[in-house]
């Protein structure tokens, strides 16, 4: 399975939108303090048109702190943020928006209650009409969202419906289609297949390469390795708010990027435990050298 | 590409005719049930059921003259149940939108009497202290993040006992002086106060106002940038703080706009009755509230219109003085109010379960 999508994603590679020099979005060394807490320390990230780059790591590992800081919503409290090489500093989503870094969230994408139309150009209105009667531009309105969201694969019969009437991986369509529509050059996903089935996160990834292929520079947010190794082109695995691993694709197999994302030495300890439980078969589970072996033993990736 | 286009049999149904291309899946749901889902059909019906009801038992209701004070009664609920409504709609509430008013004619009253000045003076500065008024609340809600509950209940007491200790200390009295002698009144109760005759039957002008800004909230609602805002503020405004809407803007505003209609009514009191009672207000806000929810707003923001309060302060008017021409015992007029308020949240939640349904 792993050769398959190696093999795939290497063909689709070929046709992405030729590299800029730089990385689009950099962090080095950022980190994040609230209070005396230390969500975020030391990090080191960078993102490049056409590619897609994977944050992995547990509930709590500071996943959310750095989408947070790349997307406007807090500011980085160490280190330094660049956008197109020049170090910013964001106070509000509406200035990140304005240098094109749009975030889709796992939780808050949309307004449940609102119309589709509605939701896909929140903010973002077209209007028409001088001053004092400038009005939504309704009409135009729906035809281009019906129409962005078809080149998506998405068909709805009623751009009317509330979008809460939508599932969970169609609404994150329409959020992926809307950033790509409203001229985002890097794209933020937050966990977008967490809360979807094994079919709904197939569309959503194909999206997710749909826009990479675009000359997006995607980060992919996610818990799954398997998701991710599906669609990356480098891996950050934060633990505890630091980076444990940041390897390129040909460095990293689906394997070792397991093992990182679950804690290897943690998997072993747990397997230990779970022994002196009566009914659990600890035969089958991999042994401790299996789960804690390095990377840089195999650095052909793939086996 | 997408699973949209992986068509699966529709059930027992063929493909909707017409250009458009649909996947089969999401049957479009019935006229009925479409129509239910607008916010101000169930308050729609309610008026009409409650004003055929009263037209029935009580025959002096069928008079245009009675018709005219109905309306009278509710367009002065109802220009206040407007921003209320709409600040539901953007997710918030407010508690002193009652004594608001009477501090706004209070401040008009004495500002102009005590340094005998123009009354247009006064009206203005009402509306700057209106304003700020509710710039505070609005203010204080998006800043502190509590809930604007217990904001509003706080700006609710401190009014009330301005309203009250202030007009003593400056008149000596708990109402203001009568100040219809004074220059501009005239003039101003032209505009907050005249009444104009429709085919025999005086008809108050608050009645058009109150349509006027029906309308234009309508508008606002449903056709405006703005509109568009306070529907996303109130539905999710992290959400919509995500993707650019101004949420602090929005809210604050919106608190200003309840501050402009507890002006606007304010002034309608000064000049329609001279003097202003400073222990009034209290318990109108909830009235108003009441106004909204009975017109479809829901009381968790996101969802509502501008037209259901309309309806819903007409059935308030209605209630209120139809029972005074039934002959009944006027009592009972606070009892029909919370079965009204009742039925309209069960309807509401029956109907949003209803037609949201996937």
């Amino acid at each position: 399975m792993t050769d398959k999508t190696t093999g795939s994603h290497g063909a689709v590679l070929q046709d992405a939108a030729p590299q800029q020099d730089g990385p689009l979005v950099e962090l080095r060394g950022a980190g994040k303090s609230y209070g005396n807490i230390r969500a975020l320390h030391g990090v080191d990230l960078e993102v490049h048109s056409g590619q897609v780059t994977c944050v992995l790591g547990d509930n709590g590992a500071g996943k959310s702190t750095l989408i947070k800081i790349v997307s406007g919503l807090h500011q980085h409290t160490e280190g330094e943020f660049l956008v197109d090489g020049r170090p910013v500093r964001f106070s509000t989503p509406r200035e990140a928006l304005d240098r094109g870094i749009a975030t889709v969230y796992q939780d808050l994408a949309t307004v449940p209650l609102m119309p589709v139309w509605r939701n896909f150009f929140l903010g973002s209105e077209m209007t028409k009409g001088p001053w004092p009667v400038r009005r939504l531009d309704i009409a135009r309105m729906k035809t281009t969202a019906d129409q962005e969201l078809r080149n998506m694969g998405i068909v709805l019969d009623d751009m009317e419906q509330p979008i809460g009437t939508l599932s969970g991986g169609q609404r994150q369509c329409v959020a992926i289609a809307r950033a790509v529509y409203f001229g985002a050059r890097v794209l933020i996903l937050d966990e977008p297949t967490a809360a979807l089935g094994v079919k709904q996160s197939g569309v959503v990834l194909k999206y997710i390469a749909a826009a990479r292929d675009r000359g997006l520079g995607v980060i992919f947010i996610t818990h799954n390795p398997h998701h991710a190794y599906m669609v990356g082109d480098h891996f950050s695995v934060l633990r505890l708010g630091t980076l444990e691993l940041s390897a390129a694709r040909s460095e990293v197999s689906l394997e070792e990027l397991t093992n990182h994302m679950a804690g290897g030495a943690e998997l072993a300890a747990l397997k230990h435990e779970l022994a002196q439980v009566r009914g659990v078969d600890t035969d089958e589970l991999p042994e401790e050298s299996d789960l804690t072996a390095p990377v840089a033993h195999s650095p052909e990736g793939t086996p | 590409m997408g699973m949209g286009q992986q068509a699966e049999p529709a059930l027992g149904r063929p493909p909707a005719p017409g250009p458009k291309e649909s996947d089969g899946r999401t049957a479009r749901r019935p006229l009925a049930l479409r129509l239910l889902a607008r916010p101000e059909v169930g308050v729609f019906l309610g008026a009409a059921a409650v004003l055929v009801f009263f037209l029935i038992v009580a025959p002096s209701v069928r008079q245009g003259s009675s018709m005219a004070t109905i309306l009278y009664q509710s367009s002065t609920i109802g220009i206040m149940a407007l921003p209320v409504a709409l600040l539901m709609i953007g997710g918030e509430f407010d508690l002193s939108s009652g004594v608001a008013v009477i501090s706004s004619a209070l401040t008009a009253s004495m500002l102009s009497y005590q340094l005998t000045l123009n009354v247009w003076t006064g009206v203005i500065v009402a509306l700057a202290v209106s304003l700020a008024i509710g710039f505070f609340n609005g203010w204080m809600v998006v800043k502190t993040g509590l809930p604007s509950f217990l904001i509003t209940l706080g700006t609710f007491l401190i009014l009330q006992g301005v309203n009250l200790a202030v007009t003593k200390w400056v008149t000596g009295n708990v109402a203001t002086d009568d100040i219809s002698d004074m220059d501009g009144f005239a003039q101003a109760k032209k505009i907050f106060a005249s009444s104009f005759d429709v085919g025999g039957v005086q008809v108050k002008i608050t009645v058009v106002w109150w349509l006027v800004f029906a309308a234009l909230a309508t508008w606002v609602l449903l056709r405006t940038k703005y509109g568009n805002w306070i529907f996303a503020v109130g539905g999710d405004k992290d959400s919509a703080r995500a993707v650019g809407v101004p949420v602090t803007f929005t809210k604050i505003s919106l608190f200003m706009l309840v501050g402009f209609g507890a002006w606007f009514v304010g002034m309608h009191n000064l000049f329609s009755f001279n003097t202003v009672q400073s222990g009034e207000g209290v318990g109108q806000e909830l009235i108003y509230i009441a106004a909204a929810v009975i017109g479809g707003c829901l009381l968790t923001g996101g969802y509502g219109s501008a037209v259901g309060p309309v309806f819903g302060a007409f059935m308030f008017g209605m209630v209120n003085q139809g029972i005074v021409y039934a002959g009944w015992n006027p009592d009972w007029f606070k009892a029909f109010l919370g079965v009204m308020l009742l039925g309209a949240v069960l309807i509401n939640l029956w109907v949003q379960r209803t037609a949201t349904r996937r």
